[in-house]
C-alpha cells in the first residue's frame, strides 16, 4: 500500500490497514538488528531530531538506535539542554529546529495535544513519542507487533489492560489500536483510575482484576506512576500490590498461554511481581526489541523517500 | 436637538409592544407615540421600519482588561465591541492588573469610560483584597467610587466563612455579590469538561460538581444570612436545578448563563481547539439542554457573555497552556436570537434576559418611559450575517464562532440619546 501520512501522532488517526502496513514493515526491519553489522544505508543523508521534553530512557534510546541503524543523522536534545530552559516557547523552539531542515522531528512532551499542536505548524514529519496522557502511538504499535508475533493475529483476542487507565497514554493508544484491530479489551483498576466516558473506546470495564484476567489471552500491566502517589488515587503501594497487582496466583486465572506485557519502567512488587515479570509468559523484553523495529519502520515510512500523496 | 426613531417595533415587555415612534430630546425619551401621532419636525430621523427597538442591552459580565492588560482589550475597544453588539451598558470584572479592589482603580475605570463615552461601564469590584479570599475590601469606598457589585470572579472565595461575612458586610452598603462558583480542589488541574472528549484527548477534566457544589453553598449562605446572591455563568444541569429549587423556597438568588453554554458542548474542543477553552468549560448535551430549559422557565435570569479577550499568541498554545475565555460582546445577540428563531423564547423573553433582568438585578432602571435616558438598542432580528473575527471591534479574536452564520444583529445603539453605533 501507499503510506501517505506526514505524521504519526496517535493511533486514532491510523486505519487498520495502515497499522498492519507499519507492523509488516517493522517485521521486515527486525532482522537488521540481528546482523553482525547492524546498519543499512536506507536513510543516509536524512536528519532526525529527537526532542524529549520529559525524561525517558527506553523510548529515547530506541528512537536513537532505530535512526542510526538506518544511517540517518540523529540529534537528541532534552528540555534542560534546549533554549526552552531560557523561556522560549514550545512553538518557537520547534520552529527553530525545523529551520535546520530535519526530515522527522520526534517529540515527547508532558502536555496532551503537544504533538498535534506542533505538527499542524511544521512541514516536516512529526512522530509523537508520548504527549501527556493522550497518546503513545509507537508504544501501542510495538505492543501490537509483539502480540501479533506471539499470537499470529490480534483479531479475536481477549486483552486485559490493568492499572491507572486515567493517566496512561499507553492505555489510550492500546485501547484505540487493539479495538481497531479486532481484539476485545477489558480494563480494570481502582475506580479512581478509570476515567469518565471510557466506554467510548469500545472497551469493557471489568468489576475486578480477577474478572479482567479470567480467560485473557493478553495481560497488559500499566506502571503506577510514582509522581502521582500524592494525588490520593489509592492508599498505599502495599494495598495496591495486593488488590491490583499481577502475581503468579492471579495470572493463573488467565489462559495458560496468556502473554504478559508491561511498557516499563516496572515497579517490581507493586503492579507486577518478580516471578511474573521474569516468568515464561512475560514478553517484556521482546517489547523493547520490537520497539526498535517499529521505530525503524516509521522512520523509513516517513523519511524513506516514499512520496507523500500531497506532493503529487 | 430632537431625534425621532420612527415606525419601529418598540418592545419593552409588559410596557409597550408595537409599532411606535420614539421622540428623544436632551438625551432622554420625550415621548413614545403611535406612528405619526406627533407631526413635529425632528433634527434627525432614524427610519426603523422592520426593526425592533428595545431598552438597551446590558452585559453584566465582561472583562475589559484595563488597567494592566491593554494588549488584550482596553476600555475603549471593549466599549466599541459592546455598542456594536447592541449593549448600552457593561459590568466589568475586577481581575485587572492591579486588581480592582480599591476606590482608586474603580474611579480610574469610571473616568476612562467617561472619556471613551460609548457604553456605560459599571465596575464590579473585588470581594477580597487582591482576590486573596481572605481580607474584605472597603465596600463603602468602592461603592462611592462607582462600584455596582462585588465579585472575586475567577478566583472565587474558597473559605465559606469569608463568603458569609462578605455577604453580611455587603448588606450594610446594599452591594450585590456575584459568585463565580468553582471548587478549586475539585477542579484540580482540569482544563475542560470531565467526560468522553476529555478522556479521549487525555486532558484533565473539570466535573460538573466543582461548580454545583459551590452554587449549593452560596444558596445556603444567602438563605442563612438573608442576603442576595447572583450566580455567574451557570454551565451545569445540577446548578440549574439547585437555583430552581432555591428560588421556589424564596432564596434571593439570581443567575446568568452565557451564549456558549446554550450553544455549544464540549465536543467543540475537537482536536485541542483553544478557542473552545473557557472556565467554566463547555459541558455535555444534557447540560446544554438544562441551560436552555433554565432560560425558558425563568430559573436563569439573564444572558451575560463573560467576554474574555486574549491575544492570539496566548491562545496559540497547547491546550493546557492556553488561557481560559472567549469573546462575547459581538456575537451574543446573534447567538441569543437563535433561541427566539427556534421558538424556545419569545422576543420579549429575550429582552428580559438581556436587558430588563440585568437592570433589575443591578438596581438600574431602563424602562422605556418619558424622562428616562434614551439607552436603546435597535436590532434587525432577521438579518443573516457571518461572524468574521478579523472585523471585530475588540482588540482580540478569540471566538469559537468564526465563520458562523447568525440571524439577527444590532444595527444601532443609543446611549443617553447619542447614536454610538449605527449600521442601518
Amino acid at each position: 500500500m501507499q503510506f501517505t501520512k506526514k505524521d504519526i501522532l496517535d493511533i486514532a488517526s491510523l486505519s487498520a490497514e495502515e497499522i498492519t502496513h507499519i507492523l509488516d514493515t517493522a517485521q521486515g526491519m527486525k532482522e537488521i538488528s540481528l546482523r553482525p553489522v547492524k546498519k543499512v544505508p536506507t536513510l543516509r543523508g536524512k536528519t532526525l531530531v529527537l526532542f524529549f521534553h520529559e525524561d525517558s530512557t527506553r523510548t529515547k534510546v530506541s528512537f536513537d538506535i532505530a535512526g542510526k541503524r538506518l544511517s540517518a543523522d540523529v540529534i537528541a536534545l532534552g528540555k534542560s539542554g534546549s533554549s526552552m530552559a531560557k523561556g522560549e516557547t514550545l512553538l518557537d523552539t520547534v520552529k527553530t529546529l525545523e529551520a535546520m531542515q530535519p526530515d522527522v522531528l520526534v517529540m515527547r512532551h508532558g502536555t496532551s495535544g503537544a504533538a498535534h499542536f506542533i505538527a499542524r505548524r511544521l512541514s516536516c514529519g512529526v512522530i509523537n513519542a508520548g504527549d501527556g496522557k493522550h497518546a503513545h502511538p509507537t508504544q501501542a504499535l510495538l505492543d501490537m507487533m509483539t502480540i501479533r508475533e506471539k499470537k499470529g493475529c490480534i483479531r479475536g483476542l481477549e486483552v486485559a489492560i490493568i492499572g491507572d487507565i486515567a493517566h496512561s497514554r499507553v492505555a489510550r493508544s492500546n485501547m484505540e489500536g487493539l479495538v481497531k484491530m479486532g481484539a476485545s479489551v477489558r480494563v480494570c483498576g481502582p475506580p479512581t483510575m478509570i476515567p469518565k466516558g471510557i466506554e467510548g473506546y469500545g472497551v469493557r470495564v471489568a468489576p475486578s482484576v480477577d474478572a479482567a484476567l479470567e480467560g485473557a489471552d493478553v495481560v497488559m500491566m500499566l506502571r503506577i506512576q510514582k509522581e502521582r502517589m500524592g494525588k490520593v488515587l489509592f492508599s498505599t503501594e502495599r494495598e495496591y500490590a495486593r488488590q491490583f497487582g499481577l502475581n503468579a496466583g492471579r495470572l493463573a486465572l488467565a489462559r495458560p498461554d496468556a502473554l504478559v506485557l508491561h511498557p516499563g519502567p516496572m515497579n517490581r512488587g507493586v503492579e507486577i511481581s518478580d516471578s511474573v515479570a521474569d516468568g515464561s509468559q512475560s514478553v517484556i523484553l521482546e517489547q523493547v526489541e520490537n520497539g526498535v523495529a517499529v521505530r525503524m519502520a516509521l522512520f523509513y515510512l516517513l523519511a524513506g523517500g516514499v512520496r507523500h500523496a500531497d506532493e503529487d | 436637538m430632537r431625534m425621532k426613531i420612527e415606525n419601529g417595533h418598540v418592545l419593552d415587555p409588559g410596557r409597550v409592544d408595537g409599532i411606535r415612534d420614539i421622540w428623544i430630546r436632551e438625551g432622554r425619551i420625550e415621548a413614545i407615540t403611535e406612528p405619526g401621532e406627533i407631526k413635529d419636525a425632528a433634527d434627525e430621523v432614524l427610519d426603523a421600519k422592520g426593526l425592533v427597538i428595545t431598552p438597551g442591552l446590558i452585559d453584566m459580565h465582561v472583562h475589559l482588561r484595563e488597567p494592566g492588560q491593554e494588549y488584550k482589550e482596553t476600555i475603549e475597544t471593549g466599549c466599541r465591541a459592546a455598542v456594536r453588539g447592541g449593549f448600552t451598558a457593561v459590568c466589568c470584572m475586577p481581575n485587572t492588573r492591579p486588581v480592582n479592589d480599591n476606590a482608586g482603580i474603580t474611579a480610574f475605570i469610571v473616568s476612562r469610560a467617561r472619556e471613551v463615552n460609548l457604553a456605560r461601564v459599571y465596575p464590579v469590584a473585588a470581594i477580597t483584597a487582591g482576590l486573596s479570599g481572605t481580607q474584605l475590601n472597603e465596600y463603602a469606598d468602592l461603592k462611592a467610587a462607582g462600584a455596582i457589585a462585588l465579585s472575586d470572579d475567577g478566583m472565587p472565595v474558597a473559605n465559606a466563612q469569608v463568603m458569609r461575612r462578605a455577604m453580611e458586610y455587603a448588606k450594610a452598603f446594599g452591594l450585590l455579590l456575584i459568585s463565580h462558583c468553582e471548587d478549586h480542589t475539585l477542579a484540580g488541574d482540569g482544563v475542560m469538561n470531565e467526560g468522553e472528549t476529555a478522556t479521549r484527548l487525555g486532558l484533565s477534566g473539570i466535573s460538573n460538581l466543582s461548580e454545583s457544589i459551590v452554587v449549593e453553598r452560596e444558596i445556603g449562605l444567602a438563605e442563612w444570612t438573608g442576603s442576595r446572591i447572583h450566580i455567574a455563568h451557570v454551565s451545569t444541569r445540577e446548578s440549574v436545578r439547585a437555583i430552581r429549587e432555591a428560588k421556589k423556597r424564596g432564596v434571593q438568588v439570581t443567575a446568568e448563563t452565557a451564549p456558549h453554554y446554550f450553544t455549544l458542548t464540549d465536543v467543540a474542543v475537537g482536536m485541542y481547539d483553544t478557542a473552545a477553552k473557557m472556565n467554566p468549560p463547555l459541558r455535555s448535551e444534557a447540560d446544554r439542554e438544562a441551560i436552555r430549559e433554565g432560560l425558558r422557565d425563568g430559573t436563569l435570569d439573564c444572558i451575560a457573555t463573560d467576554h474574555a479577550p486574549h491575544a492570539p499568541m496566548e491562545k496559540d498554545a497547547p491546550f493546557d497552556d492556553a488561557p481560559n475565555g472567549i469573546l462575547g460582546l459581538e456575537t451574543s445577540l446573534g447567538l441569543s436570537l437563535a433561541l427566539v428563531h427556534e421558538g424556545l423564547l419569545s422576543l420579549g423573553d429575550l429582552v428580559r434576559l438581556m436587558s430588563k433582568n440585568p437592570a433589575r438585578i443591578l438596581g438600574l432602571s431602563n424602562d422605556l418611559v418619558p424622562g428616562a435616558p434614551a439607552d436603546l438598542t435597535v436590532m434587525d432580528t432577521e438579518a443573516v450575517w457571518t461572524v468574521d473575527p478579523s472585523d471585530f471591534a475588540s482588540l482580540s479574536r478569540n471566538t469559537p464562532f468564526g465563520g458562523w452564520k447568525l440571524k439577527g444583529r444590532a444595527v444601532a445603539t443609543l446611549v443617553g440619546g447619542r447614536v454610538v453605533f449605527r449600521d442601518c
